[in-house]
C-alpha cells in the first residue's frame, strides 16, 4: 500500500530559482535561507519517497482568469515547465504518475471533493522551485512529481479549513492505493508577504513563528482563522500559508517535529520550511 | 446590481483581487497573460497601441499600459503576478513596484523589509527547536 512518510514546507517565490540558477546559494543574502534547506535536503535523501504531491498555486501559466478551478489535480504522465514572461530556460518536465493520480482523483471526489482533474498542466515557478531547493535541479529530477494546484489568486479562495479538510481527504485516497510506494507532501507558498498596494513590504514574523509551530501541534488554530483575518494579519499574498494545511491535513494528528528553519525578509517574504514526519512508519 | 461588500474591504492600502477587480480588468490581465508567450512579446514590444486594440484594452487600461504604469494597472485592477510578466522583464522589479505604490524608493522598501525582521534572532531563541546553522 502507498505510506505517506511526511511533509515538508517551502516557499516558492520566484527569486529562489533564479539564485538557484546563478548558483548565488551561498552569497551572503542566500545563505542562511538555502542552508536552512540542508536537513530538509537529508531528510529526504534518507528516507527516498517516491512521489511527492506538490501544493502549490499557478501564477498565470497553466490556468488564466478565464476559468479558475479551486482544486485541481495533475492526472498526467508528465508536467512541463514554461516560460512566465520572464523568458527564463525552462526546467526539465517532471514524471508525474497517471494511474495513482487518477486513483486520487477517484478517491477525492467519493469523499465529495469535487476537483477540476488535469491531463495537460504546465506547473510554474510554486512547483518546480520547492522540488529545486530540496532536490537541486536535475536533467532527470530524482522523484516523481504530481501538481495539486488550489486556487489562492482570485477571490473567493477555499478557507484555511477547507484546505485542512483536503488534507485529510487526501490521506486516504493514498492510503488506499493498493501499490508500495512512499509519498511526501510538499505544502508551498507563504509566509507572511503583500506585494501590491500601499502596504506592501508587510511581514509579520511573530505571526509567522507561531504559524509554523501550530501547523505542527495544533493545525486547528490556524484553519480557524479567516481570510480575511489572515490577509489582514500576514498580507494579501501570505494567504497561500493555507496551503500548508492541505499538506499537514494529509499527516497523522500528531507528528515528529524534524526540522524547523525560518529566514525573513527573502524577497518579499518570510520563508519558513518545515519537515514533519509520519512516526508509524 | 450590486457589488457584495467583505470583511477585507477596509484593509488599509490592500486591493483584494476578488469578482470585481478581476471582472473589470479581464482585458488587460488577459493582454498581460499573453506575454507567457515570446511571440506575442515581440509583436506587443513593434505595436502596443495596436496590441491593445487586438486585446480590446481600452481608456485608461490603455493608457497605463502604453506608458508602463505599473500603480496605474494594480490600483485598475490588474493582478500583481500578470502584472510581473510585463514589469519584471522591462526592469522593474516587483519590489519597485511596491515601492512605487507607497512613494518611496526601492532601497526605502527594502530597508522596511530589512526593518520588519528586527531581532529575528533573539525571536527565534526564544521559541524551541528551530534550526540556527
Amino acid at each position: 500500500m502507498a505510506k505517506i512518510i511526511g511533509g515538508v514546507t517551502s516557499s516558492h517565490i520566484p527569486a529562489v530559482g533564479n539564485a538557484i540558477a546563478n548558483n548565488l546559494q551561498q552569497e551572503p543574502y542566500w545563505k542562511r535561507f538555502f542552508d536552512g534547506y540542508k536537513p530538509a535536503q537529508e531528510w529526504l535523501q534518507k528516507h527516498k519517497p517516491d512521489l511527492a504531491i506538490v501544493v502549490y498555486n499557478d501564477h498565470g501559466l497553466n490556468f488564466f482568469l478565464d476559468k479558475v478551478p479551486t482544486f485541481a489535480l495533475g492526472c498526467a504522465d508528465t508536467y512541463e515547465n514554461a516560460d512566465e514572461g520572464w523568458a527564463l530556460k525552462p526546467v526539465s518536465p517532471f514524471t508525474g504518475d497517471a494511474q495513482f493520480s487518477w486513483h486520487i482523483a477517484e478517491k477525492l471526489v467519493e469523499q465529495e471533493f469535487d476537483i477540476c482533474t488535469c491531463q495537460e498542466m504546465k506547473v510554474d515557478h510554486g512547483f518546480v522551485n520547492p522540488i529545486r531547493a530540496l532536490y537541486g535541479t536535475h536533467d532527470v529530477w530524482p522523484i516523481k512529481a504530481i501538481p495539486l494546484a488550489v486556487n489562492v489568486v482570485q477571490h473567493p479562495v477555499p478557507t484555511a479549513a477547507r484546505c485542512l479538510k483536503l488534507g485529510r481527504a487526501l490521506r486516504k485516497a493514498v492510503e488506499s492505493y493498493p501499490e508500495d510506494m512512499k509519498v511526501v507532501i510538499m505544502g508551498t507558498g507563504g509566509m507572511s508577504h503583500q506585494l501590491q498596494g500601499e502596504r506592501a513590504g508587510l511581514i509579520n514574523v511573530d505571526f509567522d513563528l507561531e504559524t509554523m509551530d501550530r501547523v505542527a501541534s495544533d493545525p486547528e488554530w490556524f484553519a480557524n482563522f479567516s481570510n480575511a483575518e489572515i490577509m489582514r494579519i500576514a498580507g494579501t499574498e501570505g494567504i497561500e500559508t493555507i496551503m500548508w494545511l492541505v499538506m499537514r491535513g494529509a499527516l497523522q494528528d500528531n507528528v515528529k517535529v524534524v526540522h524547523k528553519h525560518y529566514h525573513a525578509p527573502i524577497s518579499n517574504t518570510g520563508a519558513g520550511v518545515l519537515v514533519l514526519e509520519n512516526t508509524f512508519l | 446590481m450590486v457589488w457584495s461588500k467583505h470583511d477585507y474591504d477596509d484593509i488599509p492600502g490592500t486591493y483584494v483581487f476578488d469578482g470585481k477587480h478581476a471582472h473589470d480588468s479581464y482585458a488587460i490581465n488577459k493582454l498581460l497573460f499573453s506575454f507567457c508567450e515570446e511571440a506575442n512579446r515581440a509583436e506587443f514590444d513593434a505595436d502596443p497601441a495596436a496590441y491593445c486594440d487586438k486585446f480590446g484594452v481600452q481608456g485608461k487600461f490603455k493608457e497605463f499600459i502604453l506608458k508602463q504604469d505599473f500603480l496605474g494597472m494594480l490600483r485598475a485592477g490588474a493582478n500583481i503576478y500578470y502584472m510581473a510578466k510585463m514589469a519584471i522583464p522591462r526592469g522593474t522589479s516587483v519590489q519597485d513596484c511596491g515601492a512605487r505604490m507607497q512613494g518611496i524608493t526601492t532601497p526605502e522598501f527594502q530597508a522596511k523589509l530589512l526593518k520588519n525582521r528586527e531581532g529575528l534572532e533573539e525571536r527565534l531563541a526564544k521559541r524551541e527547536g528551530y534550526w540556527n546553522g
